[in-house]
């Protein structure tokens, strides 16, 4: 199912950004060429052909790497994506640990204090989270700890520090809706019979919780997290933005601005595949979450 | 089914009076503390939004410039102080709700008529068309919702027709998926046969018997949908790719000023206090009605 998904991708974006292109001949070969060397580079930019026989070269040469060149830098755009790829890889990653670290613990108080003045406290913190646009966040936070207080750098990409502010925007918003879903994956399981036998044979309440509880209530969380992936990096493009950090989503948006049509293809395709494969990721990481899955395989 | 129901119906309209489900919905609504703030901050944005004109000149205003007016901190007479073209901040929230709730509301119509049909198409005929459009749906999924919206933007060029377009088609998923879960849920029931045993056209057996059944979901995810849409909306913007200038649009007051942070916060906070509060509402109304509308899910 892999594949037919990742083509119907390629194809998808393929066809949108053929029609952003336009002709781009006349971008590349600049305003005083002559209608052969027009020709000529139109053949060697490989836009002669229909939609779909450019779109078979173009997976044809994807398979071999090739995503094409920049008509702004000339260079290789998978070359300038791998370039890009690993601040955006840590961008969301550190997102991702710090939605973690919010919301798991948020949820659990929330789950195991329901209806109470500490549920409706992180239920009011998740639905604000959930409300603020992400970039603003970024931009209230850029605000206070480096405009004002000084503490952290307010762009760029030097040292660990110029990372925090762009993965707390990022996580903070993805942080909210795990929250719920911790909160809502816990109750479920809180209030299943085994969690009573247990408390009835004399495990501690603080075992019943994380022991016990917890580990059915991660899968829920698990999918929301692949889930939710493609949003990190979507999220990320506009913390790259706010933060001048140079990742994947910076890397688009300056190559829309340029018109730089084979760039944003290409990196959009890359982050499409890549969002995919995380998925599938994260179904073969339920089976170590989760013993009964992985038990239907083994049978 | 039907028959039990319409006697329990029976039974309890001798008892009560009997309510309208809108009645009922009201009803359950009204308890819910949350989302009646929701709906009455919904009500003073919407109220907010179409007046606007009569309070405020949009060529003066509005989009007018005033240098000597530039750069206030919020005052008595600038509540929300003035932007770097001396124009008050305040109006151009308040005729911006206009933009934001129009791009919101249109986009999320454009998705669910969309979704709709195709969800509820594929469900009804199955087969080899079910199996597509839902792949389809899956790859739209997989690609970031921002920059899917970024690549429709660049395809289509900058209006704010196109903006909505765009965060339309990229919102769309969510509803293909709610009408076919909804009509695969009854499409064996006898009603739906009998439909068909009188002869009954597919299309008016869907709308009139299968679709009904999930109104409610529909209503719900379309509310919390419209916030989202109100976020993407001033994302692209805010990237320079929305509503162009100068028209009010929060996401772009929000780009511009950005450029001011650090000697003039109040550019950038009150523009995203609109946005959050408005989105707010949005979720608290979306909230509330999902569980008035279905209380199973209440917790």
């Amino acid at each position: 199912m892999l594949i037919p998904v990742l083509l119907g991708v390629a194809f998808i974006i393929f066809a949108i950004m053929d029609v952003a292109d336009g002709d781009p001949v006349y971008q590349v070969a600049g305003p005083d060429a002559t209608e052969e060397q027009l020709v000529v580079l139109r053949e060697e930019m490989g836009l002669n052909g229909s939609l779909v026989e450019r779109y078979f070269k173009y997976i044809l040469k994807l398979l071999k790497g090739d995503l094409g060149t920049s008509y702004i830098s000339k260079m290789d755009v998978m070359q300038l994506y791998m370039q890009r790829l690993p601040y955006t890889l840590k961008l969301a990653f550190l997102a991702m640990v710090v939605a973690v670290a919010i919301s798991v613990p948020l949820g659990i108080v929330a789950a195991i204090n329901q209806n109470t003045i500490k549920d409706t406290i992180a239920m009011i913190l998740a639905l604000i989270g959930l409300s603020m646009p992400n970039f603003w966040l970024g931009l209230l936070l850029m605000l206070l700890f480096s405009l004002k207080l000084g503490w952290l750098p307010s762009g760029g990409a030097e040292g660990f520090a110029s990372v925090i502010l762009p993965a707390v925007t990022v996580g903070v918003g993805l942080a909210a809706l795990l929250t719920r879903t911790t909160r809502s994956s816990m109750l479920d399981v809180l209030r299943q019979d085994y969690l009573r036998t247990a408390r009835a044979k004399g495990v501690s309440e603080h075992r019943v919780v994380y022991h016990h509880a917890l580990r059915n209530a991660l899968i829920p969380i698990i999918t929301i997290f692949g889930v939710q992936f493609s949003n990190v990096l979507g999220g990320s493009v506009l913390a790259e933005t706010v933060f001048a950090w140079p990742g994947v989503g910076r890397l688009v948006v300056d190559a829309i601005g340029q018109r730089d049509i084979p760039t944003v293809t290409g990196a959009l395709i890359m982050t499409t595949m890549l969002v995919t494969i995380v998925n599938l990721v994260v179904d073969i990481v339920y089976a170590f979450v989760d013993p009964r899955i992985k038990a239907q395989y083994t049978k | 089914m039907a028959e039990a129901s319409n006697k329990n119906e029976i039974r309890a309209s001798k008892l009560y009076k009997k309510r309208s489900s809108l009645e009922m919905v009201w009803r359950q609504l009204r308890k819910n503390k949350g989302a009646l703030l929701g709906l009455f901050l919904l009500i003073i944005i919407i109220i907010g939004a179409l007046i606007a004109p009569f309070i405020y000149d949009y060529k003066t205003d509005v989009i007018g410039m005033n240098v000597r007016q530039r750069m206030q901190w919020p005052s008595l007479q600038h509540i929300c102080g003035t932007d770097d073209l001396g124009r008050d901040i305040f109006a151009r929230i308040v005729y911006g709700a206009r933009y934001s709730l129009a791009v919101g509301f249109i986009a999320v119509i454009i998705a669910l008529i969309v979704g709709t049909a195709l969800g509820a198409t594929a469900g009804y005929i199955g087969g080899v068309f079910e199996n597509v459009v839902m792949r389809i749906c899956d790859i739209f999924s997989s690609i970031p919702s921002v920059l899917m919206a970024i690549a429709v933007v660049s395809a289509l060029g900058k209006s704010t027709l196109n903006l909505m377009l765009a965060v339309g088609i990229s919102s769309t998923a969510p509803f293909v998926r709610v009408a076919r879960a909804a009509v695969l849920m009854v499409r064996g029931e006898e009603y739906v046969e009998a439909a068909c045993a009188i002869g009954q056209p597919g299309w008016k057996t869907v709308i009139v018997h299968i679709l009904p059944n999930c109104v409610s979901q529909i209503i719900v995810q379309a509310t919390l949908r419209v916030g989202s849409a109100i976020i993407s909306a001033a994302q692209l913007s805010f990237l320079g790719l929305g509503v162009p200038a100068p028209a009010p649009e929060w996401g772009s007051m929000l780009s511009a000023g950005r450029l001011y942070i650090r000697d003039y916060s109040y550019m950038t906070l009150f523009p995203g206090i609109a946005i959050m509060i408005t989105v707010l509402a949005l979720n608290l109304l979306g909230d509330g009605l999902r569980d008035a509308l279905d209380p199973k899910l209440k917790r």
